[in-house]
């Protein structure tokens, strides 16, 4: 690629791979343009309480309060050396435009560079009961504490597949919130069997035990191999069931619940670019195609953090500052070798701890085998698990898109965001077929909804 | 491997129109292979606003949209599904005086062909649909027009195809097409038709098939640029156009408002294709100035397709003019949604009969036959 004599360098995402990515691109000498949809930056992991809020009571950052604070930190610090634009919507990337809403309404702007830090949200699984009002999911209950200083609920239940499971749990425990039960859907014995790539990042994995340990002594010890659950109530939450892994039933009275199931990526906008994606069975997903360095497909085009694939954020950090690197190099910049293999190493060292975290919390499929006829899968429009069921029986669908044309699943505000994975799990499951054959639903504009307006920003 | 098939009948293009005719081909008795590049009823049948509209056509036109409209109104039980076709009417809005004198004019015409309009003046126009913006001067009513869900009925046409015995292909893109002895060869990657008859409904790609046969047919992409809103509440209950033909809209029992106008953009090969913002953005300030209600409304979605325009906005249908057994029915100009399912049963006559029972003269692909070169005149050559 030939230099640019000013290039606009745009980030999408003011989380901690967004944000150490526009440190890097400043200190080259680079003013990038960093869109964020939130109030403040530090991403979903690292949100903060609205400006105007005070009185929040919780510290909810705990072990990562100093890198949160960092996060936080280097928007400010670098002042207008970063063109930061917060509440900024970017729902388009079309050719090297991006189509944006802002607080002034519909805008576009050019980029000749663009860093995606798009980050991730909950992964839903249908179960009885799961549009009650009262249910949540993990991240959500998450959000509430951290940006809002408020529960859930009274008597809270959470159920998950992964490490925000213990950690949302001693967020609420600490905060003083009864959390009733903490179920985690996947096995013990998994976590005992990744022990050793776990310690790959040992500090890590001391405070996940840490964690843990605080949520037993607290009395809230994290029950495994959940097989099946049920959320009961007339009007919202009244208790939460389950079915443990000897098969014995168990019931809870609360009145919130917090579940979901691991996380996927928002990968919306690299499809958008037209970056090429890869299924990835271990992942269970679809992911954008991305090299170690970040690059895409997509020249130009570069990914890094959760957006691209689940990773945490302290790979995120890494990895933006890595993509920064890269997009530099393809800039015509000298870059720091030194640093670059530094980054490197570290990526190397992170993705072992990775590849032995998503081991000991596998995706719960079970949970999707036992899905019953009546229970709602979109809830944007109603499509329920036995419509998808006879789409594929009696329509001949055998990829997903095709399933969304059909039966509206995915069609609603959320564009399939919330149900799309699960409905692809029970298409595949319907047409017995392998997940990655009933392929992905292809992302169209807006990534989230847009006002009707009659003029632009 | 390749794969051989005989058929009396191999069409090319699995939209609304090319699995109609396998269906009326299948009930005629024929045997018949149907060949889809993507999957049947995913191009521009399925990508269209959903207009199951009269009102406005080409006069030439109307003889088959009045027939295709009967075959609408018994359409769920022909396909088994519900293909959500509401007779909510067709209301066409004039914004200017000029606008309103050729609505009175487009009555008069259509009469003569047993279309009824109702011209409803500043306060009927109000009276009929008080949502309207202030910037509507009248309108003309088709009350028997409306809409339906395109999204379904191609498929459901296929599903019925198979179900009476059409060997349907899809991911089956034509790599070619000629004249054998005995009738017709086309191929795929994977498969080689033999057939009697040969019918082209190829949409975009079809003038690139009567060329095989020698024949000129100047089909030029076109790329409608459709929006949809969240669900909101009921309130539009007709579907709109307006004089001019910049913006449609409708909204369906769900709630969702559908509007368009303008155009996406498709690369070179047509073979993807992306809305425009510009375009998006445009279609909202006409959609509001025609339904101020909608200002401040979500839209959750935008989406295009590609469909095939011919020169004079008309289709092409009937026999080739250079090969015996070859029939053609595309280039419906983004307004074939409401002709497909009657462009199975006349495509079925002309193989069966050798004739319609619809008046298709004006549709004949001869119209594109470019004036041959007089002997020793000069003709500029690409270097």
């Amino acid at each position: 690629m030939s230099p640019l004599a000013d290039p606009v360098v745009v980030v999408v995402g003011a989380g901690p791979a967004g944000v150490r990515a526009a440190e890097v691109l400043v200190r080259a000498g680079l003013r990038p343009v960093v869109l964020d949809e939130a109030e403040r930056p530090g991403g979903q992991v690292y949100r903060q309480p609205p400006a105007a809020a005070t009185g929040l009571r919780f510290d909810t950052y705990g072990f990562e309060r100093r890198k949160a604070h960092a996060i936080h930190g280097v928007l400010v610090d670098h002042g207008a050396g970063i063109d930061y634009r917060p509440r900024t919507l970017v729902w388009n990337v079309f050719e090297r435009r991006l189509d944006l809403l802002t607080p002034q309404g519909h805008a576009e702007l050019h980029f000749d560079r663009l860093l995606l830090a798009t980050g991730a949200m909950d992964r839903v699984v249908p179960f009885p009961g799961w549009t009650l009002p009262g249910v949540y999911t993990l991240g959500g209950a998450q959000i509430a504490l951290k940006s809002q200083g408020i529960a859930i609920g009274r008597r809270v239940a959470f159920v998950g597949a992964g490490p925000l499971l213990p950690l949302v749990t001693h967020q609420y425990a600490k905060a003083g919130v009864p959390v009733v039960a903490s179920l985690d859907a996947t096995p013990f014995g998994t976590k005992v069997a990744q022990l050793p790539g776990l310690l790959a990042s040992a500090a890590t994995a001391a405070k996940g035990l840490w964690y843990v340990g605080r949520n037993a002594a607290r009395g809230v010890g994290v029950r495994h191999g959940i097989r099946a659950l049920r959320v009961e109530g007339e009007q919202r939450v009244e208790a939460l069931a389950w079915r443990d892994a000897s098969g014995a039933e168990h019931r809870v009275a609360c009145d919130a619940v917090g579940a979901s199931f691991g996380l996927r990526v928002e990968a919306q906008l690299a499809d958008l670019a037209g970056c090429r994606f890869a299924y990835a069975p271990d992942a269970r997903q679809w992911l954008p195609e991305r090299t170690a360095e970040g690059r895409t497909t997509v020249p130009g085009v570069y990914l890094a953090g959760d957006g691209a694939r689940i990773g945490g954020a302290d790979v995120a950090e890494l990895q933006g500052r890595r993509t920064a690197l890269a997009l530099l190099e393809d800039l015509g910049h000298a870059v720091d070798a030194p640093e670059a293999a530094q980054l490197d190493r570290a990526l190397a060292r992170q993705a072992r701890f990775r590849r032995a975290l998503d081991a000991a919390y596998p995706f719960p499929s079970h949970l999707l085998d036992g899905v019953a006829d009546d229970e709602v899968v979109c809830r944007c429009e109603g499509i329920t698990a036995g419509a998808l069921r006879r789409a594929a029986r009696e329509k001949d669908v055998r990829e997903v898109n095709r399933t969304k044309a059909l039966t509206r699943v995915g069609m609603g505000r959320c564009q399939g965001r919330v149900c799309g994975e699960a409905a692809a799990e029970l298409l595949a499951r319907a047409c017995g077929m392998d997940l990655g054959e009933v392929g992905r639903l292809r992302a169209q504009p807006p990534v989230k909804p847009i006002p009707i307006v009659a003029s632009t920003a | 491997m390749t794969e051989r098939v005989r058929a009396d009948v191999a069409i090319v293009g699995g939209g609304i129109a090319g699995c109609a005719a396998a269906v009326a081909l299948r009930a005629a008795g024929m045997t018949v292979v149907l060949l889809e590049k993507q999957l049947c009823g995913a191009g521009a049948s399925g990508v269209n606003f959903g207009g199951v509209r009269q009102q406005g056509r080409d006069l030439a036109e109307l003889p088959l949209a009045r027939r295709g409209r009967a075959i609408w109104e018994g359409l769920n039980e022909r396909v088994s599904d519900d293909v959500e076709f509401v007779a909510s009417g067709h209301l066409k809005l004039a914004r200017s005086d000029a606008d309103m004198a050729q609505l009175e004019a487009y009555a008069a015409a259509a009469a003569e062909f047993g279309l009824r309009l109702e011209l409803l003046g500043r306060d009927a126009v109000r009276k009929s649909a008080p949502w309207v913006g202030p910037g509507v001067v009248g309108g003309s009513l088709c009350a028997e027009d409306g809409h339906a869900n395109p999204r379904v009925v191609g498929p459901a046409y296929a599903r019925l195809a198979r179900r009476m015995g059409a060997d349907v292909r899809e991911h089956a893109e034509v790599a070619s097409a000629a004249r054998a002895d005995d009738g017709f060869v086309t191929t795929t990657a994977q498969l080689e038709v033999r057939s009697r008859f040969l019918v082209n409904c190829a949409g975009v790609a079809a003038g690139t098939i009567a060329g095989w046969f020698g024949e000129r047919a100047p089909v030029r992409p076109i790329v409608p640029n459709m929006v949809v809103t969240e669900p909101l509440p009921f309130l539009v209950d007709r579907s709109l156009g307006v004089c001019g033909g910049g913006v449609y809209l409708r909204q369906i029992a769900r709630g969702n408002v559908i509007f368009g106008g303008g155009d996406g953009w498709a690369d070179a090969e047509c073979r993807r294709s992306r809305p425009l913002t510009r375009t998006t953005l445009g279609a909202m300030r006409e959609a509001l100035a025609l339904v101020p209600a909608l200002e401040g409304c979500h839209v959750i979605r935008t989406w295009t397709g590609i469909d095939g325009e011919m020169p004079d906005v008309i289709p092409v249908i009937g026999f080739s003019s250079t090969t015996p057994d070859l029939v053609h029915a595309f280039g419906f100009s983004g307004h074939g949604f409401q002709l497909g399912p009657v462009m199975g049963e006349i495509v079925a006559e002309l193989v069966t009969q050798g004739r319609s029972a619809s008046p298709l003269e004006p549709f004949a692909i001869e119209r594109f036959i470019e004036p041959a070169v007089a002997p020793g005149t000069a003709v500029a050559t690409e270097p």
